[in-house]
């Protein structure tokens, strides 16, 4: 019996090895929370023979991922901070893939009255003005430079707001619990709001402004500065992300019939 | 809680794969770490040398290590701009096992230290007078204390299968390559899906207990007369 347990224990330490070509990609919460890479990943598997393995946190990490060398590429977006990660030759170039939308999630009652707003800084000024709880990304990711960027636009300074602003410092979902236990107000990215189980009393109450408009783009390493990455591959894959089968995938897909993302790479 | 208890019942392919890895990983960690610390703790409880009393105090300390710190640690030696950069072992099961062997040495050989120390104050005169070499001082110990070491591998086991700071960070969360049971854990409580956290957690839990058991089982303790 001791054999028996020794021997299954080695076969359980012998790791498979024998795999696809893989390519390490790193990409936002909000995108891996939308669901979409589940439809992508196994279709690019198929057309490409290439296992996409992708490394799911904020822009800003992503960005510093990609400078340090330890991914492929990079599908991000947040458009100021990956046009500097290009300009400081770290990336080849910057290719606008697709686009979704946030929106401004709050209780279902919506204390602070921005369910009637016309443009989203009148919905944060109506938010700022009744101090209710917000919550903040705070962890320099493409969703919450975003969301600081609009403060700014509605002539308001984050660094000065009092306790009712709470900047978590976490990703999309961990800050959506965060609100749903606080009965707070949040910007979130459309699909991962859809997608999130923990719903609590709190309800889509604002969208639709252009402003909210959020563009993701496709940034592969430069093999000149981190000969490692696998630039062939990552050709490939851009690819695929731009051709029209992947259009017809990443048009197509919805949650509970609403589309969530409109493919745009040219 | 009923939909959780599901998910574990129809127990599908890809929560075996994250269970299966998550053992792979903690153990291989447990059993390089076991072949630093014992021998360590033996030589310290064996041994007198000027910095013993440090080395103990420092491995005692170390018991507290943060696994972030220790993630963060190794992610910076292992990053591509990192000075082992060119091994490309960052987001890999091999970069993950660094990272636990580093959490738990110190735990393992701190608890092996006091038992062995107070087994090493028994034995002292017998073995100075059969005149052994410090070799044989080790093993006789080492082998005499066997039950005691079992528990300190134990708490290291169980220190690593719980841990995910560490493993967050330098394995990275990948699917199908480095998803270990903790991380799926936080990523589903960030989704919002707590139950199929919750089924995980059960998981997590049923595998600390059943490799407990059978290690138990295996070293025959709390058995007939033997201590």
């Amino acid at each position: 019996m001791k054999q028996f347990l020794i021997i299954s224990s080695l076969a359980l330490f012998a790791a498979v090895s024998a795999q696809a070509e893989t390519l390490r990609m790193a990409v936002t919460t909000s995108f891996h929370n939308s669901g979409l890479a589940k439809v992508l990943l196994p279709e690019i598997q198929k057309d490409l023979a290439l296992d996409v393995q992708l490394l799911v946190v904020g822009t800003g990490q992503a960005l510093k991922l990609g400078r340090a060398g330890d991914v492929d590429a990079i599908l991000v977006h947040s458009r100021a901070a990956e046009e500097a990660f290009v300009a400081e030759g770290y990336g080849t170039h910057r290719r606008e893939i697709m686009y979704n939308d946030f929106v401004l999630i709050g209780p279902a009652d919506d204390p602070a009255g921005i369910k009637d707003a016309t443009q989203v800084t009148d919905a944060l000024s109506a938010i700022a003005m009744a101090e209710a709880s917000f919550v903040s990304r705070g962890d320099d990711s493409g969703t919450h430079k975003k969301e600081l960027s609009l403060w700014q636009n509605a002539g308001l300074d984050a660094d000065g707001f009092g306790r009712w602003y709470r900047a978590v410092g976490a990703g999309m979902g961990a800050a959506l619990n965060t609100a749903s236990g606080l009965d707070a107000y949040i910007m979130s990215d459309r699909a991962s709001w859809l997608n999130f189980g923990n719903k609590g009393g709190l309800a889509l109450l604002f969208s639709g402004d252009p402003v909210l408009f959020n563009q993701y783009a496709f940034l592969p390493v430069d093999p000149a500065r981190h000969p490692h990455v696998k630039a062939e591959l990552v050709t490939k894959l851009e690819d695929w992300l731009t051709s029209p089968r992947a259009a017809e995938l990443i048009n197509g897909y919805t949650i509970d019939g609403e589309t969530l993302f409109v493919f745009n790479a040219k | 809680m009923r939909h959780a208890f599901w998910l574990v019942v129809t127990f599908d392919a890809e929560l075996a794969e994250i269970a299966l890895r998550s053992l792979r990983v903690t153990l291989t960690a447990l059993v390089i770490a076991c072949i630093i610390a014992l021998p360590l703790s033996a030589l310290l409880a064996v041994r007198r040398f000027r910095w013993r009393r440090s080395v103990i105090a420092i491995l005692n300390a170390l018991m507290g290590l943060p696994p972030v710190v220790v993630g963060l640690i190794v992610y910076i030696f292992l990053s591509r701009s990192g000075p082992l950069g060119a091994l490309g072992l960052l987001f890999t099961p091999t970069a993950m096992i660094v990272a636990q062997v580093i959490i738990i040495v110190p735990l393992i050989a701190s608890i092996a230290h006091q038992s062995l120390r107070d087994l090493w104050a028994e034995y002292h005169d017998l073995l100075i007078s059969l005149n052994v070499s410090q070799f044989q001082k080790m093993r006789t110990l080492l082998w005499d204390a066997r039950r005691a070491l079992l528990t300190a591998a134990l708490a290291g086991f169980g220190r690593g299968i719980g841990e995910v700071g560490a493993i967050m960070i330098v394995g990275g969360n990948i699917d199908n390559a480095t998803r270990v049971l903790t991380t799926a854990i936080a990523l589903e409580t960030g989704k919002g899906e707590f139950a199929l956290a919750l089924a995980l957690g059960f998981i997590l839990i049923a595998l600390a207990l059943g490799v407990n058991l059978l290690i138990h089982w295996v070293g025959q303790t709390e058995r007939d007369s033997r201590w």
